[in-house]
């Protein structure tokens, strides 16, 4: 079957969920990555919505916001955005997913302004963290999920919105080891999903290895569309395409192609 | 006591130049829209908006010139992307310039928290790293008088007024709540004034009748407002649903500043009431977003 990039892009997500696990959930593709991972290999997975909502089932019907009605019924959980946050924050959390504008080589990401920002104005003013920072500062894994083009994957964002794994500095390398120097309790990004390829990191020093490239595309066309030079992850391979199955079940919750076309 | 008032009457004595206002605390649900253009018609200036992430109703404040700073998380269109008000504020001081103090939902939310606890702070171990607590400036670093671990401190935020839409109130503002409460709880707790926007005003003993699902204390509410589907086009759960259509409308139509000043002119400062409002919306639009089946819960027995 034929498939859009962002159908690939919802099963990449979903095939980073293990089951039984924890999933803060955000907006749009991962919303549906998480009701693909529920209904495939995941089926014991739990979706976590910052607006307070815990779930174990993907939402009756598609959602445009994870605050739409069709989010709560059937909840295991309404509650408070301080409740969940504080879920996340006690490293409850196994996988959160998160989106941005811009992206850097070490996984830190920017939704907050495009600019010199201590300076002037931003050139473009972002909307911001919402959740976003708190996820990605505390979630024991990350997973990021955004477009793919020169001017957003970049070797260095212009405000770090999101950590991922800093930057070298005079007190050691990026990477974990720059999480636990600032004092995040854990985490970073596992995942750089985009519409050409996946990335994985190297915890050791906090650097995006090109995991997978999408079929039709080639490492040369991702170097073309990427700010850093690429280091290729050892088992670096063709992105596995979606199976039958995987589109059917996102068809199915996606019918319209609201999210995925 | 009844504080039941009309909403041009909470607004004028309760949300005076000047003030901080939090509002939107469910997030993308229950926002109270129909308070907001009442801020707006009155021509508010100068006000502080506190929010975790804001749909459109802090980017109509804006673009209408009400705001001077933003404390929030989040301010955009969330099911359309950027908000073109909020842009031209920031980027070129359209109306005029704004300040924008950034928050993440847990830091807001903790700001409150501190102010609903009486603390003058909470520790946290988010956003280490991030420029968030480099851009604002209330935030403070600190080690741990535990184990030396680095600690992002966050300080109390007392909103003046807290304005919560709410399913149904009694007329004292003991209110019922449900759905997605996002950080409407301790935004109450923390404030210095609340107003109750209710879809319903109902018996004291229905309110009684179910105290687990009461929001706060009512001697927190200074004004009470019965404003049915005065949250479109955000959703009010078991009432309505989110108006998608509306949102994608107002990200078409605002991305010049006349196209904002004519949608606020036609749903804004032409409509006197929400009355007149809903007459504008009209019935089939009504009834399109209107519960298609009910889902009750069991009731439950508070019997000793």
């Amino acid at each position: 079957m034929d498939y859009t990039p962002r159908e690939l892009m919802v099963v990449c997500a979903a095939r980073q969920i293990r089951d039984g696990e924890n999933v803060f959930v955000g907006m749009r593709l991962p919303l549906i990555a998480f009701a693909l991972a529920k209904r495939t290999h995941a089926p014991n997975c739990i979706g976590i919505f910052e607006t307070g909502t815990i779930r174990d089932t993907p939402a009756p019907e598609l959602l445009y916001t994870m605050g739409d009605p069709a989010n709560i019924a059937g909840a295991l959980w309404a509650t408070s955005t301080v409740n969940v946050m504080g879920l996340l924050a006690a490293g409850e959390v196994h996988l959160g997913f998160i989106g941005g504008a811009e992206i850097d080589l070490y996984g830190n990401l920017n939704t907050s302004m495009i600019g010199d920002w201590q300076n002037q104005p931003p050139k473009v003013r972002l909307p911001g963290s919402g959740g976003g920072a708190d996820i990605a500062s505390l979630a024991q894994r990350l997973a990021i999920i955004m477009p793919h083009d020169l001017q957003r994957l970049r070797t260095r964002v212009d405000f770090v919105t999101s950590p991922g794994y800093g930057y070298p500095d005079e007190h050691g390398p990026a990477g974990s080891a720059w999480r636990e120097r600032v004092g995040l309790p854990r985490g970073g990004p596992v995942a750089l999903i985009t519409t050409l390829a996946v990335f994985s990191f190297d915890r050791a020093n906090g650097e995006a290895l090109l995991q997978s490239y999408h079929p039709g595309t080639t490492i040369e066309q991702v170097q073309a569309q990427t700010g850093w030079p690429l280091r290729l992850a050892p088992d670096c391979a063709e992105t596995v395409p979606p199976s039958d199955e995987e589109l059917q079940v996102i068809r199915a919750y996606d019918p319209k192609g609201i999210w995925t076309k | 006591m009844s504080k039941l008032v009309s909403m041009a009457e909470a607004v004028r004595h309760h949300v005076p130049d000047g003030a901080s206002v939090a509002l939107g605390l469910a997030l993308e649900p229950l926002i109270p829209f129909a308070a907001g253009h009442e801020i707006i018609r009155q021509q508010r200036r100068g006000l502080t908006l506190i929010g975790p992430i804001s749909d459109i109703l802090f980017d109509q404040l804006v673009g209408a010139g009400c705001v001077s700073k933003i404390q929030a998380a989040w301010v955009g269109n969330v099911s359309e992307g950027l908000a073109h008000c909020y842009r031209r504020a920031t980027e070129q001081g359209i109306p005029h310039p704004i300040t924008v103090e950034e928050y993440s939902n847990y830091t807001i939310a903790l700001a409150l928290l501190a102010a609903s606890l009486g603390a003058p702070y909470i520790p946290t171990r988010t956003l280490q790293g991030s420029d968030i607590v480099r851009q604002n400036p209330v935030f403070r670093q600190a080690q741990s008088p535990l184990d030396g671990t680095p600690l992002l401190l966050v300080p109390a935020l007392q909103p003046d007024v807290t304005i919560i839409h709410v399913q149904r109130s009694d007329e004292d503002g003991n209110a019922h709540m449900w759905g997605s409460l996002g950080i409407s709880e301790v935004a109450m707790l923390a404030a210095r004034e609340v107003i109750i926007i209710a879809e319903e005003i109902v018996p004291h003993e229905v309110i009684t009748s179910d105290p687990n699902r009461v929001l706060g204390p009512a001697f927190k509410v200074r004004a009470v407002v019965h404003e049915p589907w005065g949250a479109h086009p955000s959703a009010a759960q078991g009432y309505y649903g989110r108006d998608h259509q509306f949102f994608h409308e107002y990200h078409k139509r605002t991305r010049t500043l006349e196209g904002f000043h004519d949608w606020l002119n036609e749903w804004v400062l032409q409509v006197p009431s929400r009355t007149k409002y809903l007459a504008k919306l009209g019935e089939e639009r009504k009834r399109h977003l209107s519960v298609k089946a009910h889902r009750y819960a069991a009731p439950v027995d508070y019997g000793y």
